[in-house]
């Protein structure tokens, strides 16, 4: 908790191993002959997309939580969103190559006898344009929800249960077929993205190491808000919100900044997500999905940014093993995760390591320097 | 009559001949009228109109033998419509119910045919013949309710055939009901009757306008093309009249269904704002609470089901009791278990018990499997009452009366026993009350098992108006929480008025909206309220609330 | 020179909250001038804290007058905009942030650019530095400055407190039971350091230890059911027969 630089030690480890992912994956993918030990199978590289996309999220929502102690148990929402504007894009690369061979229509709306594209679909077919709404929509969403909450000083389980409603209202609406997002169905059937194949081995490979990247991306820009002073206002709000009004600082400003950059994050995560899975539906939306992602930060430990991935990481490498192996004890795994760590780990894997590093340095310390060492009063 | 009485004693080889003869009496008919009714009758005439096997010589028959004031004519028809009316060897027979075979002419038993005998064949248009002819034919039934019944199949049918026994039937009704419903169906008979005096068509508009209910109005908004002028602007202002009062109606259906629909959510979030109330947990497994009441509802009546019958009509009320102690006992293991570790930090409080939920949700799916499990209706629970326009169903009607004895049981519990006390002396100071004495964490436990409980009771209520799913009970968190965090927290009264607002809004935006868009649009309400009053309708107010 | 509304730095009058119809504070009036100290006593209830409230906008009164430098209308205004204005208060309890290093809590606390985007692109200045090495001298935190404001004793919390309102620089500082869970030397280094600051700042200094509020030496307001019961130096205000009443029971 001294004064951090942006590169102290985990920075440095989170990005090597990042920079390791991006490397040995495609090489194992490419380079390994399939059959040998090294290799990794085609069908590996977009799970581990997917992974490196949820632990994007889960950086995102330890940046509100475990430093702003905002719990919104909707950030599903602003990863489906940021993925719905990706999927709308790759809709419309889609072309006249749909069931339907309608030149300008997508299937679904052939199917439902719409005639002309609704507006706000102007615009999809430019990758520049969707990425800027990757981050608008969620971006906006956020601000204004968290203008309105914020203000009115809703804060903590209130927060809490507002955000799960919002996130349940939009998978209602999206499960509409009026919205002209799908309806049930969602968007998939993806062809292209930037002219290549979205299926074809070499764009997974891209499509991974730009997650990766993304990851990376994020990680430092968590690292350098939180260290800064604006950070530290950040975590005032987390241990004593009143008292940091009492000093002066407008908390509903902080909240607003940090709560429309965390979706913006998350938005970017579901971009990013859905040309690996190749749909978006509003299955995405469900709040069970929002928590869950909560219950991945808390596994890695809040407050830490690389808990945030590594929890992200276990709790789905986890659930990919469960699905597979023992499909009916996956929902006693995930929820015993959820009584375990709250109970047992509240800080988390990186919480409860750090802690042990501290106490086994303090004794080093204690037994070098002569002077006792003032416990804290609990 | 003596001419068709030995024709049926024939023997099977002169039937060709009897054809010939049958050909020869109709040609005599034809030429001498009446006389030829004598001979046959017009019943035994129309009777023999079956056996031609053409719709239309059916649809005439129908009606032929529906006038004709045989005592044999009813089961005629009623033979017909179920398909038991049979022809073959030039003669027409009823096989009863019971399987025995009559002659329709005479009423006679007869024993088995040799030849083949085939049913008389139906199409909609003779349905709709059979409906009006049962319509006028039972009209003088001594039974109330059949009668009933005949007078709704004649407005159905407008037969103007069944005017003279219409006519006949209003002069001897007695009962109110029926000669209402005889009235009517006069009055739609004669609006659609082309030759009908205008006073009297007035007079049927007049009814009608009465009877003001969806049939009427469809009547009353189709008239036939020519119908007089008069008559018509009559009609329509008439219907208007009828739209006002359905439209009104309609306004008490919707608070109804917004009641019924208040009173669901009101047993769903009352457990709720007990626990959040008093400990300030949120309790995530509460909707599994729910599920858990409903599964026991439905052990119950598999038991039930099994080794005593007889008790069925009672199962859900064996099973109340069992189901709060269920939910209840499940609701301490986990305050015991886990809550009571995590107090002071609600939201790892929220997310460990959204964990058990997960393991509750998936324990029940192991055990009793992912599908709906049925969940009977006693006797007593089906059916439904009628008033004005409106139609109340009998289960839901115990589902609102229930929500609010358990309402008023608890308010009284909280009131005015010394669980009661030491629950709301915790919910308004818990750092005094427990320095008074109380233990707090032995209320905490308490008040955990009774908000659970009434949850689990909540289920079997809830049992029986949904599916009984391991889903069950995340279809109601969000709505509950929705409610309590909208009636404010730590008063029961709030949690009433939140349920039924939030109800009888959805149920009134509903017709408008659709149900979805609805629902969306009461959440976002719903998120904007709270931003306005973050602490609800009825919030505590004073020091308490800040420490 | 031009005069203010009033002379006073801070102006209560006429102020009532009510919680429920429970009157909280009852027509209460109040004035302390620039560069004043003053001690507020009275017995649980009698709505020190809730005067508190009202003066730093944690609580609006449902009627009456609550003004600052004479024009600036305390009831129209947030915690934030109050703290702004050059208001700080300490709590009963002391709250620092406990996460934080005891330097950063001084940081925190510097009288600075608020705004979200300053502080994430803020450099911190050499001349930020030693303002914070003069603060943690001040209140005697040198040694602790990078240990976290959690691991502090009871003593060492308040008087950082105290640091970071002195960090604020502000023009009134409101201070709830200083002296609270303090050792008699720490209390009595405790009214030496409000006596230093009472020389540039005006401070209210809410307690209930009378020792301390001999030592401060000041003039004392003697607060009963929401309303000035009496006024003037400890002992006049000691014999005034009505407050003893209250302190002792009839």
């Amino acid at each position: 908790m001294r004064t951090q630089s942006l590169f102290d030690r985990q920075t440095t480890v989170v990005l090597s191993l990042l920079a390791a992912a991006a490397i040995l994956v495609p090489a194992m993918n490419g380079l390994a002959l399939p059959g040998s030990a090294l290799h990794l199978s085609d069908h590996l590289v977009p799970l581990l997309g997917k992974y490196v996309c949820f632990a994007l999220l889960a950086l995102s929502v330890d940046l509100i939580w475990g430093f702003c102690g905002i719990l919104s148990l909707g950030h599903g929402a602003f990863f489906a969103l940021g993925g719905y504007a990706m999927g709308m894009y790759l809709m419309r690369q889609i072309g006249a190559r749909g069931v339907y061979s309608d030149p300008v229509l997508p299937d679904f709306m052939v199917f439902l006898n719409w005639k002309e594209l609704p507006w706000f679909w102007y615009g999809f077919d430019w990758l520049p344009f969707a990425a800027l709404m990757v981050l608008l929509v969620p971006g906006t969403l956020a601000f204004v929800f968290g203008w309105f909450a914020f203000r009115s000083r809703v804060t903590g389980v209130y927060f809490s249960i507002i955000t799960q409603a919002m996130t349940f209202a939009l998978m209602l609406a999206f499960f509409r077929n009026d919205m002209g997002l799908g309806g049930n169905n969602g968007l998939t059937d993806f062809k292209e993205i930037l002219g290549f194949p979205v299926q074809a081995g070499s764009t997974r490979i891209a499509l991974f190491v730009l997650s990766v990247l993304a990851l990376a991306g994020g990680y430092l820009l968590c690292r350098w808000v939180v260290g800064s002073t604006f950070g530290k206002v950040l975590v005032a709000v987390r241990d004593a919100e009143s008292r940091t009004r009492f000093l002066g600082y407008r908390v509903e400003h902080y909240k607003l900044a940090v709560f429309t950059l965390s979706a913006m994050l998350a938005g970017v995560a579901g971009a990013l997500y859905v040309p690996q899975v190749g749909i978006i539906n509003p299955s995405e939306f469900a709040p069970a999905n929002s928590i869950e992602v909560v219950i991945w930060v808390a596994v890695g430990g809040r407050g830490t940014l690389a808990g945030a991935i590594l929890g992200a990481l276990l709790v789905n490498a986890g659930k990919t093993w469960f699905t597979a192996a023992l499909p009916e004890f996956w929902l006693f795994a995930l929820g015993g995760l959820f009584v375990f760590v709250t109970l047992f780990m509240p800080r988390g894997i990186l919480g409860a390591a750090n802690d042990l590093w501290e106490r086994s340095s303090q004794k080093l310390r204690a037994r070098r320097s002569p002077q006792p060492v003032t416990q804290a009063a609990e | 009559m003596r001419a068709a009485a030995a024709a049926l004693t024939l023997p099977p080889y002169e039937v060709h001949f009897m054809i010939v003869l049958r050909n020869f009496l109709q040609a005599f008919v034809l030429l001498l009228g009446m006389a030829s009714a004598a001979l046959a009758g017009p019943y035994e005439e129309a009777l023999l109109k079956f056996t031609n096997d053409s719709y239309a010589d059916t649809d005439a028959a129908i009606a032929a033998v529906a006038v004709s004031g045989n005592p044999l004519a009813v089961d005629v028809v009623e033979a017909l419509r179920d398909g038991r009316l049979l022809v073959g060897l030039e003669h027409v027979f009823v096989r009863r119910t019971s399987g025995d075979l009559i002659n329709a002419a005479t009423g006679q038993t007869w024993g088995n045919p040799t030849g083949e005998l085939k049913s008389v064949r139906v199409n909609n248009r003779v349905r709709r013949a059979i409906e009006a002819a049962l319509g006028s034919l039972t009209l003088l039934s001594p039974d109330a309710a059949r009668r009933l019944e005949a007078a709704r199949a004649v407005f159905r049918s407008r037969d103007e055939a069944a005017l003279p026994a219409l006519e006949k039937a209003i002069a001897q009704e007695g009962h109110v009901p029926v000669r209402n419903a005889l009235e009517t169906a006069r009055a739609a008979i004669l609006l659609s009757k082309q030759d009908a005096l205008h006073t009297q068509k007035l007079a049927a508009v007049e009814t009608l306008r009465d009877r003001g209910d969806q049939e009427a109005l469809a009547l009353l908004s189709n008239l036939p093309s020519h119908a007089p002028l008069e008559v018509m602007s009559a009609a329509g202002k008439a219907a208007e009249g009828i739209r006002a009062r359905l439209a009104f109606w309609q306004a008490f259906q919707n608070v109804w269904y917004g009641i019924s629909l208040g009173s669901v959510l009101l047993l769903a979030a009352i457990g709720l704002a007990i626990t959040f109330g008093t400990m300030g947990v949120i309790n995530m497994a509460h909707g599994e609470m729910v599920m858990l009441g409903a599964y026991t509802t439905f052990m119950v009546q598999e038991v039930i089901r099994s080794y005593f019958p007889g008790l069925f009509g009672a199962s859900l009320l064996i099973a109340l009791p069992l189901a709060f102690l269920v939910a209840g006992s499940v609701g301490v293991l986990i305050e015991r278990a886990v809550i009571r570790f995590l107090y002071g930090r609600p939201l790892e409080t929220l997310l460990a018990t959204w964990g058990i939920s997960l393991i509750l949700q998936q324990g029940v799916r192991t055990i009793f499997g992912p599908t709906n499990r049925e969940v009977g209706t006693p006797a007593w629970m089906s059916g439904a009452l009628d008033i004005g326009a409106m139609s109340l169903t009998y289960n839901r009607i115990a589902i609102v009366l229930f929500a609010f004895s358990v309402f008023a049981i608890l308010l009284l519990v909280l009131r005015y026993t010394s669980l009661g006390l030491y629950v709301r002396a915790v919910t308004q100071n818990r750092r005094m009350a427990g320095s008074m004495g109380i233990r707090t964490s032995r209320i905490d436990a308490l008040a955990f098992g009774l908000g659970s409980g009434v949850a689990g009771i909540a289920g079997v209520a809830l049992s029986q108006i949904d599916n009984v799913s391991p889903n069950l009970g995340q279809s109601y968190i969000i709505d509950s929480f929705m409610v309590v965090v909208f009636g404010g927290v730590g008063n029961l009264w709030g949690t009433l008025v939140g349920a039924m607002t939030l109800g009888i809004a959805n149920k009134m935006l509903e017709p408008h909206a659709g149900a979805v868009l609805g629902k969306i649009a009461l959440l976002i309400a719903i998120i904007v309220f709270i931003q306005r009053r973050p602490r609800g309708l009825f919030a505590l107010k004073g020091r308490a609330v800040e420490a | 020179m031009t005069a203010p509304i009033t002379p006073t730095l801070l102006y209560l009058d006429n102020v009532t909250v009510s919680f429920d119809g429970f009157r909280a504070l009852n027509a209460l009036s109040l004035a302390i001038d620039h560069a004043e100290m003053r001690a507020i006593i009275g017995p649980n209830g009698a709505g020190k804290t809730t005067m508190m409230d009202v003066i730093t906008g944690k609580t609006q009164p449902n009627e009456g007058t609550a003004l600052f430098e004479g024009s600036h209308d305390l009831t129209a205004l947030d915690e934030t905009a109050i703290a702004e204005l050059g208001i700080g208060r300490k709590f009963q309890t002391p709250t620092v942030f406990e996460m934080h290093t005891v330097e950063d809590n001084l940081l925190l606390a510097l009288k600075n650019k608020r705004g979200p985007l300053a502080t994430l692109l803020s450099r911190r200045p050499a001349r930020e530095q030693e303002r914070i090495d003069a603060l943690l001298e001040r209140v005697r935190l040198t040694v602790q400055r990078h240990r976290r404001a959690g691991e502090l004793s009871h003593g060492q919390k308040q008087w950082l407190e105290i640091g970071m309102l002195l960090a604020q620089e502000p023009k009134l500082l409101l201070i709830d039971e200083p002296a609270a869970g303090m050792t008699d030397q720490e209390t009595a280094d405790t009214a030496d350091l409000l006596r230093d600051i009472a020389r540039s700042k005006a401070v209210i200094v809410v307690e209930h230890d009378m020792t301390f509020v001999r030592d401060l030496g000041v003039k004392v307001t003697c607060l009963h059911e929401g309303s000035v019961l009496a006024e003037g130096s400890l002992d006049a205000v000691s014999a005034n027969e009505r407050v003893v009443e209250v302190y002792l029971g009839r």
